[in-house]
């Protein structure tokens, strides 16, 4: 009996690790679509940037002699956001912004076409094939008994927690106390009426993909070192997994990504734990057509009402 | 910021954002990851491209001004030949002879690339009804390919099924597949339709690829037999006691060629029926409906269409001729896997319909012959055939949303002079 619990908790544990990170993914898609009412349907391949440039910059760092692991992960971490960044910002700058005002359709056409493009970039700039990282940080935290039941919560699992909360909490400090987290929100609400209040929404739409990007960097190094492994195949199906997170708090609201992250996370660790692994996508993607079917407004998201 | 700063700025951030990807890349030594300077070439290339940056934005009135004439440029014209329906239909048929013919004229290895792009023809034309014509955006549509191809091969491999019985049952069940599909999805808005069949895309490669006892996973199923003429097999002997094969029933010398122009006259075939049945279509009040409920649904609604049904039709259509071109695509490549059914699979279809015209079948048509004749043409660039497509979908929606050559409506216009 205790056996079984201490197993559930371990699928539990894993689920918030990995739905930590959806979490942090989901945030870049619900604030650009709060804000401008798009998919930016590359946001998956700046988490897959962020996790190459964050290898790069581990294998580089600790090449020129740097081996305390926390300095290096904080450096490494540093050039992960500030590439991504500059991508996330490059991205917006010359796949949208000349389209704004069109239909929804030609800009999500753009995206794709953006997606596939540096998908095939970092193909044939890094190579198609897996690249490890031998793991850093090993060990963890051991509950119960070593020898028989007991639940595993490896060092690294902190590390991903502690700085997805922190992160949050950032993101929520920064939306509700700063300029311009109030410029964003007043650009989500009626974007045209922000303008002529004196706000130039092109800069609040440009920060918006900056921090999508960053919080997408994040995850992308977090999830890399957990994982160990980078190709550049790994965007497009964390992208769809994020959009799903996204959907099911509520696409537009940030509390509902974290919300929907963590609930999709443990959905699929459970789906992986207790029926098959094979078919853990699966779930994540029959999840995503009923939530849009059933409840497109997601858990704490706004009807949206049609405006003719 | 002057230009010039500008200019900089931008160039920079293209430093930034090359300079680590592009400049240095990753191997590993043991367990150990080790990052060294790329090669000369990439290096190379990210040097034109700070250069090209710095550029197009020092001159960036200029290129806005190209490419504002690019998008108000309404079409392409026609040449003089091809104005008046008459000449086009003379035309039209002179094509069709001359893709008759084609076979017998060209080497081997022609005829099967042209028998590979008349498969990417169709199905260019079949998500035209979906993209292009009624503006649903359907990302999963190598989804139906795929169940068209797996439809005959397995129906072949547990039944014996042949292939011109199982060719509309093909199409039939794509059909069924995207009534399932477009029956509770066709209310979502674009974006989200979008997704979901992106989604359903997946789902069913997925589902290909663990089920395993039933499709045989990962490995595909092999040793598909290629389609009969009437009962007439192409192969060198023929496959069980009793069949007869072409060679032998015309009294003619066996060659492997024959077979290869069968493929292809038969992929020419159903082009044409493809191409015929689309074409009625557009003109019947269901592909009237589909354009107007693309261009406005909320005033579709309000003269009583029903927007619901009228997707559900375009959707329906669609998948079925991806149904009957995966059926086809089995027959000929004699393997199928999940391997052949990505996502990507998917985006170069829709580059098709995109780089073409939306709604627009000539432009459809020119635009799958060029993406896979070119990249043939041009083996070397192989390798960046998907970064160019990428980046060929940017640029399009940017400078010429419209496409190449969108469709045009049949207009009056009043003689001035």
């Amino acid at each position: 009996m205790s056996e079984s619990i201490f197993y559930f908790l371990q699928q539990i544990a894993n689920g918030l690790t990995i739905g930590s990170t959806y979490a942090l993914i989901a945030i870049g898609y619900t604030m650009v679509y709060g804000i401008i009412g798009m998919i930016n349907f590359a946001h998956g391949e700046v988490y897959m940037i962020g996790t190459y440039v964050a290898f790069i910059a581990l294998a580089g760092l600790s090449m020129l002699g740097i081996d305390n692991p926390f300095l290096l992960i904080a450096m490494a971490l540093a050039v992960s956001i500030l590439v991504a960044s500059a991508y996330g910002f490059s991205i917006e700058r010359v796949a949208y912004r000349p389209l704004r005002g069109s239909k929804r359709l030609i800009a999500l056409i753009s995206a794709i076409g953006m997606s596939i493009f540096l998908q095939n970039y970092i193909r044939l700039a890094q190579g198609s094939r897996d690249i490890a990282m031998p793991s850093m940080i090993q060990g963890g935290f051991l509950f119960g008994d070593p020898s028989g039941s007991h639940i595993m919560i490896s060092y690294m699992q902190v590390i991903i927690m502690v700085t997805t909360v922190l992160c949050m909490i950032g993101l929520t400090l920064f939306i509700t106390r700063s300029r311009m987290g109030r410029a964003c929100r007043a650009c989500a609400q009626d974007i045209g009426m922000t303008n002529l209040l004196g706000i130039n929404s092109n800069n609040v739409i440009a920060v918006t993909f900056v921090i999508g990007a960053a919080l997408a960097a994040v995850a992308g190094m977090l999830l890399g070192l957990y994982y160990g492994v980078v190709n550049p195949y790994i965007g497009f199906i964390a992208g769809l997994k994020a959009f799903t997170a996204a959907v099911l708090g509520g696409i537009g609201s940030i509390p509902g990504a974290m919300l929907g992250g963590l609930i999709l996370g443990i959905s699929e660790s459970l789906t992986a734990g207790y029926l098959t692994a094979e078919y853990k996508d699966v779930v994540a993607f029959s999840l995503l057509v009923l939530i849009l079917l059933f409840m497109p407004q997601g858990i704490l998201g706004k009807p949206e009402v049609e405006k003719i | 910021m002057s230009r010039v700063t500008s200019a900089f700025v931008a160039a920079l951030i293209t430093l930034v954002l090359g300079g680590f990807l592009l400049g240095m890349s990753l191997t590993s030594e043991g367990i150990n990851l080790v990052v060294e300077a790329s090669s000369t070439g990439k290096i190379t290339f990210l040097f034109v491209g700070v250069v090209l940056v710095f550029l197009l934005q020092l001159f960036r009135e200029q290129v806005g001004r190209f490419t504002t004439k690019m998008r108000s440029d309404e079409r392409m014209e026609l040449p003089g030949f091809l104005r008046t329906p008459q000449q086009q239909r003379v035309w039209t048929m002179f094509v069709i002879i001359g893709l008759l013919i084609f076979p017998f004229l060209s080497s081997r290895g022609a005829v099967d690339i042209a028998t590979l792009t008349l498969i990417y023809v169709m199905l260019g034309l079949g998500l035209n009804v979906v993209v292009g014509l009624a503006g649903l955006l359907d990302l999963g549509y190598v989804g139906f390919y795929a169940v068209g191809a797996y439809t005959y091969a397995l129906l072949n491999m547990y039944f014996g099924v042949s292939f011109w019985v199982a060719l509309p049952i093909a199409g039939g069940l794509a059909a069924l597949f995207g009534f399932l599909l477009g029956f509770p999805v066709l209310r979502l808005r674009g974006d989200y339709l979008a997704i979901v069949t992106l989604g359903f895309g997946e789902i069913i490669r997925i589902l290909l690829n663990n089920w395993t006892e039933l499709t045989g996973g990962p490995n595909g199923i092999a040793r598909i037999p290629k389609p009969t003429l009437f009962g007439l097999e192409f192969s060198r002997r023929p496959s069980e006691e009793g069949a007869t094969t072409f060679h032998e029933f015309f009294g003619i010398g066996y060659s492997s060629e024959y077979k290869v122009m069968f493929l292809y006259l038969m992929a020419l075939v159903l082009v044409l029926i493809t191409v015929y049945v689309i074409r009625r279509l557009i003109r019947m009040p269901i592909g009237r409906a589909w354009e107007a409920l693309r261009e406005d649904d909320i005033a579709c609604r309000s003269l009583g269409l029903n927007p619901t049904s009228i997707k559900l039709g375009a959707f329906t259509i669609g998948a079925s001729f991806a149904g009957f071109a995966g059926s086809f695509f089995a027959a000929r490549q004699g393997f199928i896997s999940p391997e052949s059914f990505t996502f990507i699979e998917s985006a170069i279809i829709l580059a098709i319909v995109v780089l073409g015209g939306m709604g627009s079948q000539l432009g459809v048509i020119l635009a799958a012959i060029a993406m896979t004749v070119l990249p043939e043409l041009a083996r070397e660039f192989d390798e960046y055939r998907m970064l160019l497509f990428g980046l060929m979908m940017v640029l399009m929606m940017i400078w010429r949303p419209q496409g190449l050559l969108p469709m045009k409506r049949p207009h009056l216009e009043l003689k001035r002079d």
